[in-house]
């Protein structure tokens, strides 16, 4: 049974090796602050006792006031998983760096976020729509879009 | 003097016999070799995250079903799954096997789909895939049988699933069991040897094993790769600890092997129907679940082992009776992301038989 | 009669009506063998209504797509594109002056009837290639390039595997050559020269599973992918045509031709001819498609050495034992067992293809 890591006990671990990276360490996520995104997930993935080889999913979820991007992992050695998130308070431009150098499953994963949601990763060498055409016009998955 | 030319830009698809949908591939050509390639999307997109941000979480389940058309009866199990994590849902126990039952059929149903499919990308003339589909038809009868449709079954529902196995299913279904693995034998006699398809599927397209975990590919491909990866093992979601069955692996990660594994899931998948058949119990098939759900705020993450790789939910509800985002993981979407580094250096045949050997189906790569 | 026949004129005319329809009919019934035929071995049933047994299931493919639009696309080139199927299709109509239905029934005995087999049965690449070139289409191009590229290179082994059959007959002229098989067809003296014939022939005609230049998952339709209508209907007409006369030459060089017991010589010749094709049709729904390099790989590194060795082995059969009595069952055996152990150590020492190529744009 892969064993769900309670963001309360990862939490503190990735502050002690990024301290200021956390927000907040709630039972299910651990919420990371933007800025060291890059950094902790380059953390989970190469820690020994961490060892998230495998991204499940990226996606983002509109709270009207932030974006919230959410990504699973899973490490396929220790088979554990964990959720960690990230906002972005800002509605016009929102911008959270890409994992994409972390783990390259985020690609299309966070071009669909960028098409759908109009959050831009920023270091994505590709970041453009991918289910819409070029031109089209808003996000749909917003939840103002109509 | 180097003679001066110019590449090549060859666009295969949207509309294209071997796209498997309406996919498109625009691809840089050298002569007849890969030089560069961009996958475009979306041709097939409907909105399906957004739609479901209207419906309950009933009415969720037939756009589940209308994702990945294939494996319509796993789409709708990873749905069910998500939302009964979410809304803490118990399910009886022959609802359990039956959804054991339905999902490893719905396996051997897009295996036959993927491996015709992927031979006849390599240049067969239609024979294996119109054997392959001789099978699916049982197999499509026995859905039948239980949900009344042939495609889009629409058959799990929150707590259990929609209606009791009728008296005849158990019956045909072991007929099917009996005979399915002389048709497989059939298969492996037909086409394993045969030295062109040898020469056309071996060595070609290799995914190194780093590479497809660091992509997040799953499923058949990863485990082609010789990523011993199986969420029904790692993660056994429903009852599937009680089950005996084997992780088939690959060794090279070439398209042969993403085929020989799926033959020997075929063959696995057997093994679990087997055992479910024998041990389902009496009982109620769905639990006691209100109408119209309401799951507690919170968010979920649903997964199962679909046919074609890991299938997803992420759920969030805010208490109401939509939830407040639906978000699909989709295996066919994610297990194409190694796809340029797949391609590039191989001729466009080669190409072909590579993309056929991942086995996507565009309803899900775009929902 | 024979009179009549003795005059040019009317024996031109005669056999011109003959064969046109010969080949326009004889196609029709090679295109419900390969539909039924392909039915059969695919587990379904095939056309089966139209007519009684689907048998005109031709006819309305003939009648549904010569009544279509003909579709010319703006880029194209018109006239090339206008010329291809006629260029095509009428060099396939030209080989069949050269076989002998009977004995001598035939439009014209060149002494060199085999050498006209072959020049004039290229000529139709041409027009696949102008089909390809002038339909401005990408996957037409490719179908067309990889036409000419396995043209070029099957031509070779395909003209090299007759010589061993020339070498025994002693003549080059289809109906001798029919004749000297009295006693005994030359698939028996030449199993070597018939299997690198046949497989050269399929490249040749571009039947599966050399078909590449029409592979349907991933050229579309390669060469004809802008053609519509009567044109395509040309070129379908083509396809068949050129698998009938190679199965006719077939027939005509290795099976013994009109010769044959108990039946009569032309409806021999019939059979033998249909039966090849069906072994065509046979191949066609077993195998998978192999690739553009390894399609070349076999015609250099597999078919023409061992047309060459087929050939060498042929002479110093026939200096040695020179006019055999009988059945000459010593060349047969020899022949199998070289044959089988020639295509045995050759494609274990063979590898064709070279798999990735790193490459960058010059």
């Amino acid at each position: 049974m892969t064993v769900a890591l309670a963001g309360k006990d990862i939490g503190p671990q990735i502050e002690k090796a990024l301290p200021g990276s956390v927000l907040e360490s709630a039972p299910g996520y651990v919420m990371l602050k933007p800025e060291f995104l890059v950094q902790a997930a380059t953390f989970l993935k190469n820690d020994p006792a961490m060892a998230f080889d495998y991204l499940n999913f990226v996606t983002a979820v509109d709270y009207y006031d932030y974006f919230e991007a959410v990504y699973q992992v899973t490490s396929m050695t220790h088979n554990h998983t964990l959720m960690f998130k990230t906002r972005c308070y800002n509605r016009v431009d929102p911008v959270i760096p890409s994992i994409i150098n972390v783990w390259q499953g985020a690609d299309f994963q966070e071009r669909e976020v960028y098409d759908l949601l109009g959050v831009y990763f920023e270091g994505h060498p590709n970041m453009k729509r991918i289910f819409l055409w070029e031109g089209f016009e808003g996000h749909p998955l917003r939840k103002d879009y109509l | 003097m180097a003679l001066h030319t110019e590449p090549f830009i060859l666009n295969i698809g949207p509309v294209h016999p071997s796209t498997h949908g309406v996919f498109r591939i625009r691809a840089t050509l050298d002569g007849e070799v890969i030089v560069d390639i961009e996958p475009v999307f979306g041709y097939l997109h409907r909105g399906v995250e957004k739609l479901a941000e209207q419906r309950t979480y009933t009415g969720i389940i037939p756009l589940t079903d209308r994702m990945d058309y294939i494996t319509s009866m796993s789409n709708n199990l990873a749905y069910v799954l998500a939302v009964e994590k979410l809304a803490k849902v118990k399910v009886p126990e022959r609802a359990e096997y039956i959804r054991v039952i339905m999902a490893e059929m719905q396996r051997i149903c897009n295996h036959l789909v993927a491996a015709g499919a992927f031979i006849n990308d390599c240049g067969a003339f239609f024979t294996p895939f119109l054997y392959m589909f001789r099978e699916r038809e049982k197999l499509m009868d026995l859905f039948e049988m239980v949900s009344g449709q042939r495609l889009t079954y629409n058959y799990m529902r929150v707590g259990g699933v929609s209606q009791d196995l009728p008296a005849e299913f158990l019956p045909a279904l072991r007929k099917f069991l009996k005979e399915m693995p002389a048709h497989i034998a059939e298969y492996e006699r037909l086409i394993n040897d045969n030295e062109i398809f040898l020469a056309r599927s071996r060595m070609i397209g290799i995914l190194p094993k780093e590479l497809a975990i660091n992509c997040g590919i799953s499923g058949p491909v990863a485990r082609a790769s010789g990523v011993k990866w199986d969420l029904r093992k790692a993660d056994p979601y429903g009852i599937y600890d009680r089950f005996e069955f084997d992780i088939p692996t690959g060794t090279v990660g070439d398209a042969n092997d993403r085929y020989t594994v799926r033959i020997a899931e075929m063959k696995q998948s057997l093994r679990i129907i087997e055992q479910a058949v024998e041990k389902i119990p009496a009982g109620p098939v769905i639990s006691d679940v209100p109408k119209v759900l309401h799951p507690p705020v919170g968010e979920a993450y649903g997964h199962l082992e679909g046919p074609k790789g890991e299938l997803g939910f992420y759920l969030v509800s805010d208490g109401g009776i939509a939830p407040y985002r639906f978000h699909v993981r989709p295996p066919s979407l994610i297990n194409l992301t190694a796809l340029r580094q797949m391609l590039i250096g191989w001729k466009i045949q080669d190409a072909i038989t590579i993309f056929g050997s991942i086995d996507i189906t565009m309803g899900e790569v775009d929902r | 009669m024979t009179e009549l026949f003795a005059n040019p004129w009317f024996h031109w005319a005669f056999y011109t009506v003959l064969l046109i329809s010969f080949a326009l009919g004889a196609v029709m019934g090679l295109i419900y063998i390969e539909r039924r035929g392909m039915g059969r071995m695919q587990s379904r049933l095939g056309p089966n209504r139209t007519g009684p047994f689907g048998l005109l299931q031709a006819v309305a493919d003939a009648v549904k797509v010569l009544l279509k639009e003909d579709i010319v696309p703006a880029n194209a080139d018109k006239v090339v594109h206008w010329l291809a199927p006629i260029v095509a299709f009428v060099p396939v109509l030209l080989i069949f002056a050269v076989v002998p239905f009977m004995n001598g029934a035939m439009l014209a005995d060149l002494n060199i009837g085999i050498l006209y087999v072959f020049a004039i049965g290229s000529i139709s690449s041409v027009g696949i290639f102008m089909a390809g070139w002038s339909s401005s289409n990408k996957y037409s191009l490719l179908g067309a390039m990889r036409d000419v590229a396995s043209i070029v290179s099957y031509e070779i082994p395909l003209v090299l595997a007759i010589i061993g059959v020339v070498i025994l007959a002693g003549s080059l002229s289809t109906n001798e050559i029919v004749k000297a098989q009295a006693n005994i067809p030359f698939i028996l003296l030449q199993p070597l020269g018939f299997i690198i014939f046949f497989a050269a022939a399929c490249a040749e005609i571009n039947r599966s599973p050399f078909d590449l230049l029409e592979a349907d998952s991933e050229l579309v339709a390669g060469f004809h992918t802008e053609y519509s209508g009567m044109k395509f209907a040309m070129f379908y007409l083509v396809e068949y045509a050129e698998a009938l006369a190679m199965c006719a030459i077939i027939s005509t060089i290795f099976l013994g031709g009109w010769q044959g017991p108990v039946l009569p010589p032309w409806l021999w010749f019939l059979v033998k001819t249909f039966g090849m094709f069906y072994v065509m049709v046979w191949t066609r729904t077993t195998f998978p498609r192999v690739r553009i390099d390894q399609l070349m790989a076999l015609a250099w590194k597999f078919m023409l050495p061992l047309a060459l060795i087929n050939i060498v082995v042929t002479a110093i059969e026939v200096v040695i034992w020179p006019t055999p009595a009988g059945l000459p069952w010593v060349l047969i055996i020899v022949n199998f067992a070289v044959a089988g152990i020639l295509i045995v150590t050759w494609s274990r020492l063979m590898k064709y293809g070279w798999g990735r190529v790193e490459t960058t744009l010059r």
